[in-house]
């Protein structure tokens, strides 16, 4: 078992991946959304006691990956790991990934194996996926 | 000279209530810097936070500074959404740290206040002069702050040559292709315009001297 955390300035974009990777899912991963701000007001931006309380609601989870969008997303993803209590921090991946892509091939390949470096290196492989060919 | 020159807590709260005032004067003025060359809402964002702080600012001020700015960061890195608020949130929370839970502190250490907060920003941001953003502003303004204090200038004159080199970096900006944040991607098109977060720097600064 693994956590996925996805931060988005967007609530919508974060609720939509976690849509879309919970159909590749079979049970191995807790995917969490973060985004948007402290209010759930649909306001752009990110919030590191957001996120961190987020991660802080799966701390349970032996490995949880964090994967962001953009600009403040990476800085409050920062800050609310160094906010964390140690025990929870020592959990946590920053894994700098593109964010749909990387959540979902992270997702993926936690459904085959359980190595944690297999499932990182996966998510980033996801820097290098081809969409179109030629 | 410096250690006489005491800073009370009733000239930090001017300061913040000073802040939230100028925020809201220039809420429209920083969100159409940044709507050039961003994402549109460095002032309203800004603006956001600080009304956040005003709400709470007679809470706070009944204890020493370090617990004061140690809220007042922590409200702006929650409300305020985009960089700013990590940015000026890790400010401020240094800021606090540096004040040392004290009532009132002395010039030398308002100085150290400044100091710990603008590396903070700098680490936080991971960014350097030249690239287009608030660093560009405090990194040279900080330096003529720590050469004003080498050589003793008085209190005023110190804060001013602080705020003097700030402007004239945050002017420099001008020019510059930006190396982060959204701007980046606009790349040559991002010249010709005040970077948004260097000018809020300046106008934060402004009211810190402004009330010496």
């Amino acid at each position: 078992m693994i956590g996925i955390v996805i931060v988005s300035h967007s609530q919508k974009v974060a609720d939509g991946i976690k849509e879309i990777a919970e159909e590749m899912n079979h049970g191995k991963v807790e995917i969490k959304a973060a985004g948007g701000v402290d209010e759930d007001d649909g306001r752009i931006g990110t919030s590191a006691f957001k996120i961190k309380e987020v991660i802080e609601g799966i701390h349970y989870i032996e490995n949880i990956l964090l994967f962001v969008d953009m600009g403040s997303a990476a800085m409050n993803a920062e800050m609310a790991v160094e906010m964390l209590d140690e025990e929870i921090k020592q959990k946590v991946w920053l894994v700098d990934a593109p964010l749909v892509e990387g959540v979902i091939a992270a997702t993926i390949q936690a459904s085959i194996t359980d190595s944690i470096e297999d499932i990182l290196a996966t998510a980033m492989e996801s820097r290098d996926f081809q969409k179109f060919s030629g | 000279m410096y250690e006489d020159f005491l800073i009370d807590k009733v000239y930090f709260v001017k300061v913040i209530e000073d802040l939230a005032q100028m925020i809201e004067e220039k809420r429209d003025y920083l969100s159409g810097l940044d709507s050039d060359i961003g994402d549109g809402d460095h002032g309203i964002n800004l603006s956001i936070g600080f009304r956040e702080v005003m709400k709470n600012l007679g809470d706070w001020q009944q204890k020493d500074l370090t617990f004061l700015f140690k809220k007042m960061g922590m409200a702006l890195l929650g409300k305020v959404g985009g960089s700013a608020g990590p940015l000026y949130g890790s400010f401020f929370m240094k800021f606090a740290e540096q004040a040392g839970g004290k009532e009132a502190v002395s010039f030398v250490e308002l100085y150290q206040m400044f100091k710990a907060g603008i590396e903070a920003i700098e680490m936080r941001g991971k960014a350097v002069v030249g690239e287009k953003t608030m660093v560009d502003a405090l990194r040279p303004g900080l330096d003529d702050f720590t050469k004003s204090i080498e050589e003793g200038l008085e209190p005023k004159s110190a804060f001013e040559r602080f705020v003097a080199a700030a402007r004239q970096g945050s002017e420099a900006t001008i020019p510059l292709v930006a190396k982060k944040g959204r701007a980046m991607r606009l790349g040559e098109r991002a010249i010709g315009h005040l970077d948004p977060g260097a000018a809020s720097a300046v106008l934060i600064l402004e009211i810190f001297y402004n009330n010496l």
